[in-house]
Formats: C-alpha cells, structure tokens, sequence
C-alpha cells in the first residue's frame, strides 16, 4: 500500500490493510467491499493499492473473489491469492449472504473482515458486528437506552460451522500474531476466514493517538479473543491474564454512558466466554467435524 | 444451465462451472471473472434478473463486457411464473444492451454475436428471449459448427483492463461528482457508438452464417400498408401470420431496444396512418406501455400524420391470439390517438 490514504488521523482499517499485504506479498489480487477502505484509498483518478485491486459493490467482495478465483484457474494460474475484503458491515451484515456462499462452497479465496464494529464509513450506524452496550447512531443511548441490545455476531465460529479449514481472530494490535495467521491462511486450500479487529476513533470516541492502546486493551480485556480454528482444532494464541473490561471501556465515548451494573454483565460474560474457550481447548472438540 | 453442467460434467465443456447462492452472487462473480480477463456466460429470468439490479449497473458501468440471456418471465406480486417483458424493460436504463429475439434459431445466433458485440464496445449485453414460449419449446435449430464460431469470435483478449498481478489496476474506485458525470456521459455515448459495431457483425455474421435478421436493429415485414404493428420477441410470429393473412398491416420488429434504434424507426413508420405498438409490459403510472412511449419519442417530429395506439398483451403468460390481434386492427379504425387497449381474451 502506498501512504497518503484519505483515512482519519488513527484508522486502525488502514492499518491492517497495510499489515495483510506484507503478509501476502505482491502475488495477490484483493477483491473490496464498499466501506471506508474502498472510498479513502482509491479516490479517482488516484489509487493506494499496488496489488490490482476491484470494488464492485457493498455487499458482494466474497462473489467478485469467487470469479476473480475460477477465471485464474480457467487460465492456469493456481498461484496468486484471491482476497476477499470488506469491513463489519459488508462481510458481518449485508454481505454475509456472499460469505456464506463461498465459505459452503470451499472456493480457494481468503476472507477477510476488518472489524471496526460499526457501518463507519456511513456515520457509525450500528453493525451485527458492534458490541453489546456501544452508543451507535442507530442506537444511541439515550434517557431510556443503554445503546445497542444484543451481543456481538459471533462470524468467526459461524465461519468454521461452515466447514472452514482455517479460521483465525486478530487484531491490528498485535501485527506479528495477525501476520503469523495470513502466512498461515495463505497454505491453506479452500476458503479461508480472518476476522481483524481494527479500532475506529472516530466511531468509537476515543483519541487518535490511542489506537494501538485501544486495540491492545480489547485483546488485554477479553473484549476481544485472538483465536485460530486450524483444521477444527480450536487454539488460542494469546492467554493474557485478563484486566477487567473497564479499562477497555473508560477509554471510549461510545460507552461512556454504560452504568456499573451494565458493565458488569459485560464482564460476566467475557469471564464466562473465556472459561469456555479453556474447555474448548482442554477437551479437543473438532468444530469442523460437527455437522 | 442445468445442461452446461451437464456438458460441464461430462467434460464437453470446457469451463468453469460456479454455482453460487444468488443471482446476486451469480453477476458478482462474473464481474470478477470478466474483469479478471475470461469469457463469462449465465442466464436468469423475472425474479432472478431483478435481484441482479444493483449489479447490472456496476457491470455496465464498469464497462465489462458480460453477456447473459434473460428468459423473459412476469414480475411479483402477484408471483406469476409465465412469460412477458416486466423483468428486462424494468433494466432498460441499465447501460447494458438489450436485444430480444423471435425464435429459438435467433436467439443461439444472437448470442455469439453478443459476445462480439459487447468485447468491441465494452459494455454487457442482454438477450432476451420469451420464456416458456421459447425456453419450454422443441424446434429444429442448427447449431453452427465450433470451428466457424471459433473464427468468428475469436478468443478473448481484453487488451484495455485487467486484474493482473504483473500490471496492477484498481477498478471501480469511488468517484467524485465531476469524473462520474464524464464517466457516464462516455458510456452514452459508447451506447451510441454501438450501433455500428452491431450492424457491421451482422453483416458479417450474415456472410459467415447465411442467416439474417432485418438490418441487426429492426426487421420490416410487408411493411407497405398504411398500418403496422410495432412488437419484441416472439408474439412477432402470429402477427406474422396474422400480416399474411390480411392486406391492411404491416409488421415492424425490434430486435435491438438498446441501442434504441430512433432513425431506422422513423425511416420505417414515419406518414404512416396508424402505428399499433403491441408489448408485454407497461410502465405504471405513465399510462401506456415503455415501447410506446419510446416509439412516440422517436417519431415525435412527424407524429402529426400518425395516430398510435398502446397495445398491452400477454401480461403474465396470456395468450396473445390471431383473432385478437385481427380485432384490435379492425378496432384500431375507430380509435383514437393515444388510445390504450388492455388486450385480453
């Protein structure tokens, strides 16, 4: 990628935009969603991307990559990765129907999320993607709300219900675990699923210089579960011992108006997810072999 | 399509054959395939076609050139499965070029020509023929052979644009206000441009082939009387036979509606008495059908000495009968300009 995208000042999207390519490398072909990475990096007649790159639509990036992929193989080429890439809201939301199709079909493309937990790009309306509690435009808290309702779509585990070979969390945070997980994607046959958690400072109100904090504190939090789903063996890749969840909050508008008893469900919940994934670990479920 | 797998299956064909979740995902995914540099091919119908909108206008207007037949079928609600023109005269300002087709014959050679069509000028076309009428008929057709095809329409090559990871593009970035107008006027104008490219292949087409339809626009049958009928598709067969039959009318067939063919349908109905403009949809609200409007349109110059009626027929998969096209002729004596007639047994 080339500097100078029109992002905000802290985009945490741009960020692992740039991270994936120097995973990837310069044989890739990236297939993008309408969102905030499409209209900040390829303003007409000018582009960031220097792999070749097509937007079509908000809702399809996983079909286009689905063609882009066969019309590579119908000539031969069984070499260059074809990426599927879009934010929460493209791939979680309006786009899932696409996802799905591929992820069922096994086309040899990679999927990939950046999740920053809302349609930001259209004013910070609020995503399946956007956690319990945020304050988005759409469900902004008020005298009688506590912001959004329900919980956060879990895709990635929906990803490996799908039969998925290879399924990974990261986050923008932690670059090498990010990498480590695309080079690994990259051996991989077959369709593909990464989930990146990428922070929005404008969406999520907190000040531009604290990205990489933020981001950080999520995984730190258990706000945010940096996992891989290899083959159905489900193994998380990092096991802080977790600081309560409001240290990740207080750094945020969109929560600041969350009462102690509402964070506490939060971090009930966390705490309870997290003691799930320990028996998942222990007990060596297959999640692929479920059917 | 079920038949491509089978030939695909069979490994008659050489391709590859998605099969994806949606018509949505279906045009999606040949945008990709096109834009990554093959030949791409799917049909749809009604319902499928209409779930396709948002991508028909990204593929017109990314100029690729995508070609698909459409079985032409009724829209919802009421959900109706037979056969009229709702679906593709909702998509007539698409950008894609529509051309639609009497027979079974016509609509295999069409096709390749549509693939000749659309890689010359960059934009996708759509051919259109009747469902049911079409789709669900036995009828002798002469396949042309894969070596004369081959030379007619040779391999694709896209030399403009293509995602290729020696020569990176970006395609379809986010355009301010000022480039997309361009943009979109340059498409218009490549519309236009079109016109040549078609009738030049159907020429050629012509000598290769030894079949012909009209001039690649429309096609003028016994067109000499004081009156004619102005129709698409396949109903041109029985107002054939219903021209035959009598010595007061005429036929005009349009074969392409994008391009709309403006000058050789005032060469071919201007000072005519009555124009009769038969079609299987209508466009709400405006209170006649969308080919009529357009016909008037184009005649408006000379509209003087002409009187139009708005024929409406076979909405849904009614049938549209000789006895009931010979009773809107007798009627059409009496009627007046403008006049619309709901035709129905």
């Amino acid at each position: 990628m080339a500097p100078g995208t029109r992002t905000c000042a802290g985009c945490g999207a741009v960020l692992a935009a740039r991270m994936l390519l120097k995973a990837t490398g310069k044989d890739v072909i990236v297939c993008e969603a309408t969102g905030c990475m499409e209209v900040t990096s390829t303003q007409y007649p000018t582009t960031a991307w220097k792999v070749p790159w097509i937007h079509v639509l908000f809702e399809n990036s996983a079909s286009v990559a689905t063609g882009v992929k066969a019309a590579l193989e119908a000539q031969g080429n069984n070499h260059t990765q074809v990426i599927a890439y879009g934010g929460d809201g493209g791939m979680v939301d309006i786009g899932f129907g696409a996802v799905s199709g591929a992820l069922e079909r096994d086309d040899d493309i990679m999927i990939i999320t950046y999740d920053n937990e809302a349609y930001a790009n259209t004013g910070i309306q609020r995503s399946g993607a956007t956690p319990f509690g945020a304050s988005a435009t759409t469900t902004p808290a008020g005298l009688e709300s506590q912001g959004k309702k329900q919980w956060k779509k879990n895709i990635p585990m929906i990803a490996v219900a799908h039969g998925s070979k290879y399924v990974a969390t990261a986050s923008i945070g932690y670059p090498q675990d990010l990498q480590k997980k695309i080079k690994k994607a990259m051996q991989v046959k077959g369709a593909r699923y990464l989930h990146i958690h990428a922070p929005c400072p404008i969406g999520w109100a907190f000040d531009s210089s604290m990205t990489i904090q933020v981001a950080k504190l999520a995984v730190q939090t258990g706000m945010w579960m940096l996992y891989e789903i290899d083959d159905g063996a489900f193994k998380r890749t990092m096991t802080p011992e977790l600081k309560p969840v409001d240290e990740y909050i207080k750094l945020q508008g969109r929560f600041k108006h969350l009462k102690p008893e509402t964070i506490k469900i939060i971090q009930e919940r966390i705490n309870a997810s997290w003691k799930e994934m320990d028996n998942l670990e222990k007990c060596g479920v297959n999640l692929r072999t479920i059917l | 399509m079920e038949d491509l797998a089978k030939f695909a299956a069979d490994g008659k064909l050489k391709a590859k054959f998605l099969e994806v979740e949606s018509e949505f995902s279906a045009m999606s995914s040949m945008v990709g395939a096109v834009a990554a540099g093959s030949r791409v091919f799917t049909a749809t119908s009604s319902q499928g076609l209409a779930l396709m909108h948002e991508v028909l206008f990204a593929t017109s207007g990314m100029r690729l050139p995508v070609v698909m037949i459409v079985a032409n079928r009724a829209l919802s609600a009421p959900i109706n499965i037979w056969n009229d023109h709702s679906d593709t005269m909702a998509e007539r300002d698409s950008g894609w070029i529509q051309l639609y087709t009497e027979n079974v014959q016509e609509t295999v050679d069409t096709l390749i020509q549509a693939y000749k069509i659309a890689e010359k000028i960059l934009l996708p076309v759509m051919v259109c023929m009747d469902g049911f009428i079409l789709t669900h008929v036995i009828e002798p057709v002469d396949i042309p052979k894969q070596k004369d095809v081959d030379e007619f329409l040779p391999k694709y090559q896209p030399d403009h644009a293509v995602l290729d990871t020696e020569r990176p593009m970006t395609f379809g970035p986010f355009t301010y206000p000022e480039p997309y107008f361009d943009l979109k006027k340059d498409m218009e104008e490549a519309i236009q441009d079109s016109k040549d490219v078609i009738s030049e292949i159907n020429e050629e087409f012509a000598n290769k082939f030894k079949r012909k339809y009209g001039d690649g626009f429309i096609e003028e049958y016994k067109n000499d009387k004081d009156t004619v009928i102005v129709a698409l598709g396949s109903v041109c067969g029985t107002i054939k036979e219903v021209v035959d039959k009598r010595k007061d009318v005429g036929l005009v067939r349009i074969k392409c509606f994008r391009p709309f063919p403006t000058e050789e349908l005032i060469k071919s109905l201007k000072g005519k008495k009555t124009i009769i403009v038969l079609e299987k949809a209508f466009a709400y609200g405006l209170g006649v059908g969308p080919v009529f409007a357009e016909i008037r349109n184009a005649l408006y110059p000379f509209t003087e000495k002409s009187k139009f009626i708005s024929v409406i027929a076979g909405l849904g998969g009614v049938d549209i009968r000789v006895i009931q096209i010979n009773d809107v002729v007798d009627k059409s004596k009496q009627m007046k300009d403008g006049e619309v007639v709901w035709m129905k047994t």
